[in-house]
């Protein structure tokens, strides 16, 4: 990497339609000096090696150990390689998985069809100028800033079934944690009430940064608020679309702490990444199998990277 | 018009014509945001009146009651948690992880936007990617990884990357880069390159570029990126139960864990522990609320 | 730098770790033989300070004592080991669970000299793997022990590695001014038992309190009624992997478990042992059978209302003298900065004194060692003490007496599923069979 070829500067990036600017539209090729390769060598260097060193060598590692039957004590050396032993468990005998892959998919599902548009939602709403704009936002903020223990905590004082706010209003006795049929239901409800702010604040943020003339002139053609989003705001904000969709999918293959501190990911609520946790942390202390349940994951991570990289690869391209 | 929009202030850009006497629909507007703030703040708020109640009391008279008022769990949390101590571990942690965190992805995320090569996409890939993975699954490789490599006895007295904060710190940056790098470059691809042109005639080196002319512009987008940092690796708990073995270096929010018992755990003192320890992050909230707004444009304003 | 402390050490750590292959491992192969030659003593004398040679005055102990009161128990051990040796013992407290989740990663890396632990499968396996110390010639030292525990503390090659300290009963637990006003007696078999859940459902009370949201509880019955109707000796057995888990005689247990399942609260998954014994605390339910902690859920003014009985004989050629009783202990290090401190504190952790500070100390525990002065015991403990005294057997809890993998990943789940659906105990137990024989043979 130390040979950069020749620089490309300046990317064929459509100019802005209002400005008027010399520039031209072709590719320029500069010759960069000496000093300037070493700096850009440099500043992608360093958090490369630390990226590939404390991410993706660990992850090649677990690809690795998902070979074999190791439990994580003693030398490497005593490492028995067991082929596709783990995936073959992993599928035939494991019976939290299907259940586990089934959840991920729910938990997609809810936040990519209910959870994101309401906090997109918000974010419009919130847009406008507002009193008690502030307020509203660090409500629905909040509880993405608090830490695990309290969020569990909350919860469990309102879904318990003994003890709970919501058994006590509702003169039932609903086992929201315990039935499997329900507690899915009820965690993903806890997860959308977190998973809302955050997309609420990100989407917020992107809306402050349209140009209102946009919305002016769509105004004055008489267009209604909410086609002018449609048709005006919403185009424009491709990018940030795209990174609303990227972290709802981030979010939901990676979801774990909130099953994690209601019951481990047990009884209904397996996720996948509470499976590999389960397995590879803790006494069990299974790295094998948890590492072919993990490379599983690491495997369907890597299909939505894909697409997302396709989807920014062809955006430059045009 | 783009380099408009970023100069721009959004409190008072906004158009004289919007800011109209109260209409119904307003009100209902206010009415469903109020209701739904209401919905959301509910839940911590009862959590935090618990906290105000003595065990014994809800013990005996359920969650769903009123009375066994107390200031007790804060202060047993505090000294049963040691949170003095600990909040310092917090900082020693949080503050150079953040700091290095953002630089770094600054600095691959300007290389990616400002040239074009063709390496760009398998990095933004690399980067974007390393923030999907599932962390549990390394810890194995890394717990390994981290035992084996040697630290001077000043930077560390375990001498290993293992149980020093230089490890956890690494391993935060590590995971966070990808996020930020990710924001970052979508935020810098939206700059107006006729910035470079100009930097470019007077001869500004590539550093210069970066430090003196993008920096500057994407301060509300690194403001942003901040305060979300700081919240998610001050509460990250689980790298420093696993890569630490002295329970006297743990953060903050691994400390919290010491209000629980083997058997036996008092909820609301955990609760009073875990209001106490997300006021941090409250306050770094509040402090740049508005930063933030602003701030996360992520290059949606290229018009 | 920090020092290597062979040349082999030195050579093997300048390959990177990313090629570390087999080259990398018969280095450090070179580097424990070389180890071994130059003598722990010298071993012992290039630890992390430089000032800890073999005749320091310093020894650290990894707790998992994070709980106030066992934690200040600690403390004046260590206070009173400082007085009588003049060796400085220095606590790294870690929270409970925490401690317990990477234990396997705390011993490979740099544990402290002497740590907490529990008797089990779990000492054994660490012994087996050279990841803890021998510590038989403090056995020699120590009096006061049954030989039960020593029996619990020695490894598979017959050396002890386990320093027992304290221990709890698992029994059936109940109130006695309910069973007073109710006129209910101590059941003596499987029948009475029955007759008494009938008769409390009657009454208007859960019969047995029951809570199984964290996993563990249900291994508490899960182990009892095996005890109970199997003995012992399958218990272990099982534990091992070397029963069948398809065989009949599981099949009994799971089966008198159905049987007895209406009795129990219902909704046991969403519910935690906490709530469960309030239930009990509140007068809502009869009985719990759960371990001796349960005494934490009550306040103070209740504590002399608890009361237990073991649970009853269900086969008379069994007898009903088996039960679960965990011993929590301390062990040392495989290579402790000086064996001989590490040593001099589990001797005095093992002594009568150290016993008279935790009876004094914590009300909740039952001391280990039988020289210490019991006095001070509650009505509560004595019974306890008597109970485990008289116990032919000491089974140390399912998660403790087996693989911890074997016990979280596969029974965790599979109790769990047996609660929520009795009647599908075949295939259950098909299911549990395939994935033991998986982790068993690995």
């Amino acid at each position: 990497m130390s040979d950069l070829p020749l620089i490309q500067a300046d990317r064929a990036v459509p100019p802005p339609a209002a400005t008027t600017t010399t520039r031209g539209r072709g590719r320029r090729l500069r010759l960069l000096s000496g000093t300037d390769r070493v700096v850009i060598t440099l500043m992608v260097l360093v958090p490369l090696l630390l990226v590939v060193g404390l991410v993706w060598l660990p992850a090649g590692a677990t690809v690795l150990l998902s070979g074999t039957n190791w439990d994580g004590i003693g030398p490497l050396g005593e490492i028995d390689w067991v082929g596709l032993k783990n995936y073959d468990d992993v599928v035939n005998i494991y019976p939290p998985f299907v259940p586990a892959v089934q959840n991920n998919l729910l938990w997609l599902a809810a936040l990519f069809v209910v959870a994101t548009p309401f906090g997109m939602f918000l974010a419009v709403l919130l847009d406008k100028e507002l009193r008690g704009s502030r307020f509203y936002q660090t409500a629905l903020y909040l509880p993405v800033v608090l830490s695990l223990a309290l969020i569990g905590f909350v919860w469990q004082l309102i879904y318990s079934r003994d003890q709970g706010l919501l058994n006590a209003l509702l003169g039932s006795q609903t086992d929201w944690y315990g039935d499997p049929n329900v507690n899915i239901w009820a965690v993903l409800f806890a997860a959308g009430w977190r998973h809302v702010g955050y997309i609420m604040l990100l989407y917020l943020a992107g809306l402050k940064g349209v140009d209102p003339s946009l919305r002016e002139a769509a105004a004055v053609d008489g267009s209604s608020e909410a086609s002018t989003f449609f048709r005006v705001v919403f185009p424009v904000m491709r990018p940030i679309n795209i990174i609303v969709l990227v972290v709802t999918v981030i979010e939901s293959l990676r979801a774990f702490d909130l099953v994690w501190v209601i019951n481990k990911g047990r009884n209904g609520l397996e996720l996948i990444s509470a499976l590999v946790t389960q397995n590879v942390v803790g006494e069990a202390s299974r790295i094998g199998f948890g590492s072919a349940l993990a490379t599983i994951m690491l495997v369907v991570s890597l299909v939505f990277i894909t697409l997302y990289l396709f989807t920014v690869m062809r955006e430059d391209r045009r | 018009m783009s380099s408009a929009t970023l100069t721009r202030d959004p409190d008072t850009a906004a158009p004289p014509a919007r800011r109209r006497p109260l209409r119904p629909a307003r009100v209902v507007l206010h009415v469903f945001l109020a209701a739904v703030a209401v919905g959301w703040l509910f839940p911590i708020l009862w959590a935090v009146l618990t906290s105000l109640r003595s065990y014994e009391y809800t013990a005996t008279h359920g969650y769903v009651s009123l009375g066994g008022w107390t200031l007790d769990n804060y202060v047993t949390a505090w000294r049963t948690a040691e949170f003095g101590k600990h909040f310092l571990n917090s900082v020693y942690i949080t503050v150079p992880a953040v700091l290095l965190t953002l630089f770094l992805a600054s600095c691959v995320a300007f290389v990616i936007a400002r040239f074009s090569w063709k390496f760009n996409i398998a990095l933004l890939g690399l980067f974007t990617a390393a923030n999907l993975l599932p962390q549990q699954a390394l810890l194995i490789p890394l717990f390994r990884m981290f035992t084996e490599i040697p630290l001077p006895a000043f930077m560390s007295d375990s001498e290993l990357l293992y149980d020093s904060y230089w490890g956890l710190i690494l391993v935060n940056v590590a995971f966070q880069c990808g996020f930020c790098v990710f924001v970052l470059s979508n935020y810098m691809k939206a700059l107006p390159h006729e910035l470079y042109e100009a930097a470019m005639v007077d001869g500004a080196s590539v550093w210069r570029q970066y430090w003196q002319v993008t920096m500057p512009l994407c301060r509300p987008a690194l403001a942003a990126l901040a305060t979300l940092e700081v919240t998610w690796i001050y509460n990250e708990f689980f790298w420093a139960t696993v890569l630490m073995r002295t329970g006297d270096k743990f953060p903050v929010t691994s400390s919290l864990n010491n209000l629980r018992g083997e058997f036996f755990t008092d909820n609301n003192l955990v609760s009073a522990g875990s209001v106490l320890v997300a006021i941090p992050t409250l306050v770094i909230f509040f402090l740049l609320q508005k930063q933030f707004v602003r701030g996360l444009t992520l290059g949606a304003s290229k018009g | 730098m920090s020092r290597p402390r062979t040349e082999a050490e030195y050579l093997a750590r300048l390959v990177p770790p990313s090629v570390a292959g087999l080259n990398r491992r018969s280095l450090l192969a070179g580097a424990a033989g070389a180890g071994t030659l130059l003598g722990t003593g010298l071993l012992a004398g290039c630890g992390s300070d430089s000032d800890s040679g073999a005749d320091s005055k310093t020894v650290s102990i990894g707790s998992n004592a994070s709980d106030p009161t066992p934690k200040d128990v600690l403390a004046k051990l260590a206070a009173g080991f400082q007085s009588k040796s003049g060796v400085t013992a220095s606590i790294n407290t870690v929270d409970h669970n925490t401690f317990q989740e990477n234990i396997n990663n705390y011993l490979q890396g740099k544990p402290d000299d002497v740590f907490t632990w529990f008797a089990g499968y779990r000492m054994r396996f660490f012994a087996a793997k050279g990841l803890a110390g021998d510590v038989s010639d403090v056995w020699g030292k120590l009096s006061g022990f049954s030989d039960a525990f020593k029996k619990a503390s020695t490894g598979d090659d017959g050396k002890q590695y386990f320093v027992p300290a304290s221990y709890y009963p698992w029994a059936v637990f109940y109130r006695k001014s309910v069973w007073q006003q109710r006129g209910y007696q101590v059941p003596k078999t499987l029948d009475e038992f029955n007759l008494l859940g009938a008769q409390m459902k009657k009454d208007g009370l859960n019969p047995i309190a029951f809570a199984d949201k964290d996993g563990w509880p249900a291994m508490g019955t899960f182990d009892i009624l095996n005890l109970r109707i199997n003995g012992y000796q399958f218990h272990v057995d099982l534990m091992a992997g070397k029963e069948a888990w398809t065989s009949d005689k599981v099949k009994k247990v799971f089966d008198t478990w159905a049987g007895l399942l209406p009795l129990h609260q219902p909704d046991a998954l969403g519910r935690t042992w906490q709530e469960a014994a309030q239930s009990l605390q509140q007068k809502k339910s009869g009985m719990y059978l759960l371990g001796l902690f349960v005494a934490q859920q009550f306040n103070e003014n209740e504590q002399d209302d608890i009361d237990f009985f073991t649970f009853p004989e269900i086969d008379s050629t069994i007898g009903a003298k088996a039960l679960d009783a965990p011993i929590d202990g301390y062990m040392m290090a495989r290579k402790p900065k000086s064996e001989t401190n590490a040593k001099k504190l589990l001797e005095y952790i093992g002594g009568a004194d150290a016993a008279n500070i935790m009876v004094k100390g914590d009300p909740g525990t039952l001391v280990a060692n039988t020289g210490g002065d019991t006095s001070g015991y509650t009505a509560l403990k004595k019974k306890a003490a008597e109970l485990v005294g008289s116990a032919t057997e000491i089974a140390q809890f399912l998660d403790r007496d087996t693989r911890p993998d074997f016990a979280s990943t596969v029974m965790i789940p599979a109790l769990q599923q047996f609660i929520k659906d009795p009647k599908d105990i075949g295939g259950l137990l098909t299911s549990i069979e395939n994935q033991k024989k998986s982790i068993f043979t690995s």
